[in-house]
């Protein structure tokens, strides 16, 4: 019996300081996880590459004319149904309980794309942050590290490896909207008024590329302000147009960038008439996206976040996850040793 | 091994109580709310929309929720790894409130996911994306469900005379015991991870790398907590002894957790260097209130005194435990904004119903339970 209360004593101290070291080193772990910097940190992932043949879209807010054909053509290309502000409610009801006229206010279950306005005191210059307005397209940015594909626990959200186009397939959807909490841009939108409801965003058209044709948007932006191609080709034209001078004319394609999906088209000459912000969205925002905008208004007026790291968040959370879950070899070694004290611990309390 | 059929006995008495009878009511009101969540949508019972897409049911039913179920994960662990058998007699009600905790948690995620019926897609490695944070906890929690039936099971056992089975799951009980730790150490921690990828659009008072720390601890804390609470509550609903020795020891272990997480707590901010978000920041008032329930909490349990009065734990016990309730709902909701556009979120009423319908279950069959299987220790005269 003494013996057996030593041995426990023991026992216990050396748990106690066992707890006691763990703590310690607990501790110093967590000072060098907050305190290094972000390169230098353990729990934190390197960014995801963009695939080399990327395709995406560059966004032109300064060609853009507001003309909504972008949303009706991505309607129509998706078979999605119309959708009513609550402001439209009174005078759009039309003959019975269907709408007589489309008018998306936000991206929505019901929109994957849309053109907002900006307007600043009279509203009187286009492209001018001062008593101006300026247009802005919303739509998924198809991120090259995206959160939505990170975060999805049924691998419903994948990104395509060789298009990179961000995929939703509903039919491994389980609704839990984490895609939708964590998406830095806030794309991806759920149905809440349907039973049954899905998550949806833009997937590029990739039917529409399956058969060579343009994604609606950029087949029928009659100015170019939406321009299809590889990302890289893209970020190059965005590139020129941003080093563009205001008076200077200039050449802005349509369609296709190399002009090969949908078939080539002509682009047109434009005097440049605003000066463009030299920031290119999407180029650094969150480990890049595969669809860009330049414009000559500032994009946090447009309502774009721009307060964002370079590197995806993705990076952090799987950080952390991968460096605790490594090969689960973490889990299995604490579960050894827990085992093996339950083991111990529970025979004596059944012995008691 | 007969001696310890008598460690714990049913409570016996009425099931038909004014307590069980209101929460009946209460679980059959939030059943007529989700008949019409199931036939129109969410949005027919909730406001959760695409700028808050997650609302009470996970930051409240699940996020806190799980955490009220952590008594079984401390208990387990201060009496079986730490071997400390002192904390025996609160095993079988703290291993009872973890799995209607953690159960109703589970059922709870089926009330918010828009596409219930692919649920099980969780389970089937086809589907798995390792990289899901969620998907970690989902796993988790289920698993720890079935590892709380389990080390619930020679309760059941010992009530219908099942001895055969129940001295053969006792030989390998440790097995789950050692799940029964492991499981919520990773999933809790994890709830935490799951808000770090929201990046900038959780205040700074609360966006973290530290995040997964800082659930475990207040995971640990809301456990230690809620087993006071709980018994103190048993003690006076019951009319039974208070078990204030045992509480007291534990409330020291309560005092060491609370005051690890508020001076990490304050490191983490100042090492970020968001420290002056404190004052005047957006949102600071819910970091001050937070922090106020929490350093108050573990103040009370400063003098030692303290720790062998009832009251005193109760009070201090329930200050940590809203202490913990509100810096998880900070995370989940309040320090959150939305990406793009002004959204904006309050609970429905019928939100709340459902919320409170879980909880009322949770009571109700915990209710039934110490009543009707030996999960209670048994009083023994000298104790009182």
């Amino acid at each position: 019996m003494m013996s057996k209360n030593k041995t426990s004593v023991s026992r216990r101290g050396f748990l106690r300081n066992a707890v006691k070291g763990s703590a310690a080193a607990a501790a110093a772990a967590c000072t060098t996880v907050v305190a290094a910097p972000p390169e230098a940190n353990a729990l934190v992932r390197p960014p995801k590459p963009l695939p080399p043949d990327a395709v995406g879209l560059l966004y032109d807010s300064t060609l853009c004319i507001g003309c909504k054909a972008c949303v009706t053509a991505c309607k129509e290309v998706n078979h999605m149904p119309p959708d009513v502000g609550p402001a439209q409610q009174g005078w759009n009801a039309g003959g019975g309980d269907k709408p007589i006229y489309d008018s998306p206010v936000e991206l929505s279950a019901k929109t994957l794309n849309v053109i907002k306005a900006y307007s600043h005191g009279t509203g009187a210059t286009k492209d001018s942050a001062e008593n101006g307005f300026a247009f802005i397209k919303r739509q998924c940015l198809h991120c090259a590290d995206p959160s939505c594909v990170s975060v999805c626990p049924v691998s419903a959200m994948t990104k395509d490896a060789k298009t990179g186009i961000v995929n939703h397939d509903p039919s491994a959807c389980i609704g839990c909207r984490y895609c939708v909490l964590s998406c830095p841009f806030g794309v991806p939108k759920y149905d809440y008024n349907d039973a049954f409801g899905e998550i949806k965003k833009c997937q590029l058209c990739k039917q529409q590329l399956a058969k060579n044709e343009l994604p609606g948007c950029a087949d029928v932006c009659p100015t170019g302000a939406t321009l299809f191609g590889r990302t890289e080709d893209l970020k190059a034209e965005a590139r020129r147009r941003t080093a563009l001078k205001v008076g200077e004319y200039a050449h802005f394609p349509r369609g296709d960038i190399a002009g090969k999906v949908g078939g080539p088209r002509s682009g047109h000459e434009k005097l440049v008439e605003a000066a463009y912000q030299t920031h290119i969205y999407g180029e650094k925002e969150l480990g890049g996206t595969q669809c860009l905008a330049v414009s000559a208004v500032p994009f946090d007026k447009l309502n774009l976040p721009t307060n964002v790291p370079e590197n995806g968040y993705p990076t952090l959370s799987e950080g952390i996850q991968h460096t605790l879950y490594a090969g689960m070899i973490a889990p299995a070694t604490v579960f050894a040793g827990l085992a093996y004290l339950a083991h111990r611990n529970t025979k004596n309390h059944t012995d008691e | 091994m007969s001696s310890q059929a008598h460690e714990h006995q049913p409570l016996g008495g009425r099931v038909l109580t004014l307590p069980f009878l209101i929460c009946a009511a209460l679980v059959a009101i939030a059943g007529v709310i989700l008949f019409q969540r199931y036939t129109q949508g969410l949005a027919a019972a909730s406001n959760l929309n695409d700028g808050y897409p997650w609302g009470i049911w996970v930051a409240i039913d699940v996020v806190i929720g799980s955490a009220f179920g952590c008594a079984g994960y401390v208990i387990a662990l201060l009496c079986y790894i730490l071997n400390r058998g002192e904390y025996h007699p609160l095993v079988r009600p703290a291993v009872l409130a973890s799995l209607f905790g953690y159960g109703l948690a589970g059922l709870a995620v089926l009330v918010d996911l828009g596409r219930y019926w692919n649920f099980y897609h969780m389970m089937l490695p086809w589907y798995a994306q390792p990289n899901s944070v969620m998907l970690e906890v989902g796993l988790c929690v289920a698993t720890y469900t079935l590892v709380l039936v389990v080390e619930f099971a020679p309760a059941f056992l010992e009530r219908f005379g099942i001895e055969g089975l129940r001295a053969k799951l006792n030989k390998v009980l440790w097995v789950f015991i050692a799940l029964g730790v492991l499981l919520p150490t990773m999933h809790q921690s994890s709830l935490g991870t799951m808000m770090v990828i929201v990046g900038h659009k959780l205040s700074p008072l609360w966006q973290s790398q530290m995040l997964p720390v800082f659930f475990l601890l207040t995971a640990i804390l809301m456990g230690f907590a809620i087993v006071v609470w709980e018994s103190v509550m048993a003690s006076l609903n019951f009319r039974r002894p208070m078990e204030t020795p045992v509480l007291s020891k534990l409330s020291g272990l309560m005092l060491v957790v609370a005051s690890l997480f508020v001076v990490l707590r304050f490191v983490d901010l100042i090492v970020r260097g968001q420290i002056g978000q404190i004052f005047g920041g957006p949102q600071s008032g819910w970091f001050v209130a937070e922090m106020a329930l929490m350093i108050s909490g573990l103040a009370l349990l400063i003098p030692k005194a303290n720790r062998n009065r009832s009251r005193a734990l109760f009070l201090s016990a329930s200050l940590l435990l809203a202490a913990g309730i509100l810096y998880r709902l900070n995370v989940y909701l309040i320090g959150f904004t939305p990406a793009v556009g002004p959204w904006h979120y309050f609970p429905s009423v019928k939100e709340i119903m459902v919320t409170v319908g879980v909880f009322a279950l949770e009571i109700a069959l915990y209710l039934l339970f110490v009543k009707k299987l030996p999960v209670m220790h048994a009083v023994h005269p000298e104790h009182g």
